[in-house]
């Protein structure tokens, strides 16, 4: 149940386009076609998938504070969380390039449509963001880890198909000039937006036993939580 | 401009508007719209990216025939994290609170597109000077943008800028200033949605500006 919850919940609710603008050069850059978006879908999924779990043990063994302690007794306050981002940056480029050998093997016509983009992944926010978060959200098991790799992979997916067909559709409309192009994806990524944040009740159905959940569903991420409370404060 | 010929004030000048790397590279995204809902933290992400990427460029330019072009990802990601671990340290020794408010998005320096198309696009072929004038040049293009939109998140959405509050005080009993005649908050511009759109409404007015920016559908 608890691994359903948080895979809901990182397609939905914490998607990382809507919710956090993880991974958006690419999703603005990948999206004009539904193909090369599909693609590039998929390999965010698989990356994320790998990453996230792997960074986990890393996490759990090496970085943070008191991880040593397997080690011996000597090693127990040892505090390595500093080098996290060149750990983790470290594992992501190597999966991303197992990722581009394997892609370049068996899918070629795919491999040069994405072109460059497939070694941006590397640098796509969304994956390092996913074991960033994992680690600041303290996600206490492996397969809570996987899980949440995974759906947060699938949510990122979601959102470029979704952005890549409407894109396809809009090459027929007529949007003013100065809007053409990268300004009109922007403010229909910002309405998509605004449709994804009515998932926030999804989880709890609006149950009044459970207003503690909902007052953390209802506000997407940790920082705008923060904003909010003081907002809250301001207002008071 | 007296210091700089009119080539290297150009690196400087061009990506503060014409080659902005948020609204024409499409570079850098995600922490622009993720960070601006307060000014505060908009100006110190603006001044990390822009110390991580002058130094990160002229690094790269001094290493640029020693480094293989087989693993210079790799090469500019440890330059990169490298940089970053080091704003995060300083960022959390000088304003602690801060850091927490940007919590994983300092890190995400590290994966901002704007740094590695800098490196690959010109650090990778220019010398130290010059790189570093560009580096210099697309933060600022990339702050300017962070800016603007924490300007207006931050005044429309909770009336204040910088914390201070602005618009007059907002308590229901003891309303001054705009709160007076009915104004009230948006707080709708802090979510995160409508950074989106403002970003789109600063490009919209700048492709009107500048017919030659316009694209295709």
């Amino acid at each position: 149940m608890e691994h359903l919850e948080l895979f809901l919940k990182s397609i939905f609710i914490d998607n990382m386009v809507f919710a956090t603008f993880l991974g958006m050069c690419s999703y603005l850059a990948v999206s004009k076609k539904v193909n090369t978006a599909v693609g590039l879908g998929a390999a965010v999924i698989f990356v994320l998938a790998i990453t996230v779990p792997l960074n986990w043990l890393l996490d759990q063994y090496l970085l943070q504070p008191g991880a040593l302690s397997w080690l011996g007794e000597e090693y127990a306050d040892y505090d390595l969380s500093f080098l996290s981002f060149i750990m983790f940056i470290a594992t992501i480029a190597t999966m991303v390039q197992l990722v581009e050998i394997v892609v370049e093997k068996f899918s070629p016509s795919l491999y040069n449509s994405l072109g460059i983009f497939l070694p941006l992944i590397a640098v796509n926010c969304a994956i390092l963001g996913g074991s960033l978060f994992m680690q600041s959200r303290e996600i206490p098991t492996l397969g809570l880890a996987t899980v949440y790799g995974i759906g947060s992979g699938i949510g990122w997916f979601l959102a470029i198909l979704a952005i890549a067909a409407i894109r396809e559709k809009i090459r027929y409309s007529n949007v003013p000039p100065a809007l053409r192009g990268l300004g009109i994806t922007f403010i229909i990524t910002g309405l998509m937006a605004i449709g994804f944040m009515s998932f926030g009740g999804m989880l709890t159905g609006g149950d009044e036993e459970a207003p503690k959940e909902e007052k953390t569903v209802k506000v997407d991420s940790k920082e705008e939580k923060e904003v909010l409370a003081n907002n809250i404060k301001v207002n008071e | 401009m007296g210091l700089l010929s009119k080539k290297d004030a150009k690196l400087i000048t061009d990506p503060l508007a014409d080659n902005n790397p948020i609204t024409i590279q499409v570079l850098g995204i995600c922490s622009a719209l993720a960070i601006t809902a307060e000014l505060k933290a908009s100006i110190v992400m603006a001044i990390s990216v822009m110390a991580v990427l002058a130094i990160g460029n002229v690094v790269i330019s001094l290493m640029r025939n020693i480094i293989p072009s087989k693993i210079r990802i790799i090469v500019q990601l440890v330059v990169v994290a490298a940089l970053v671990i080091i704003v995060d340290q300083v960022l959390k020794a000088f304003a602690y609170e801060l850091s927490k408010t940007l919590s994983v998005f300092v890190g995400l320096i590290i994966t901002n597109c704007i740094i590695m198309g800098r490196f690959e696009a010109f650090a990778l072929a220019n010398k130290p000077w010059r790189s570093f004038l560009d580096g210099l040049g697309n933060a600022a293009g990339y702050g300017l943008i962070l800016i603007i939109v924490g300007f207006f998140r931050e005044l429309l959405g909770s009336g204040t800028l910088l914390g201070y509050p602005v618009l007059g005080n907002p308590i229901p009993g003891e309303l001054t200033g705009l709160y007076k005649y009915g104004y009230e908050n948006n707080g709708f511009m802090l979510l995160s949605p409508m950074a989106l759109i403002v970003v789109g409404i600063i490009i919209w007015v700048q492709r009107s500006k500048n017919k030659a920016l316009v694209e295709d559908n």
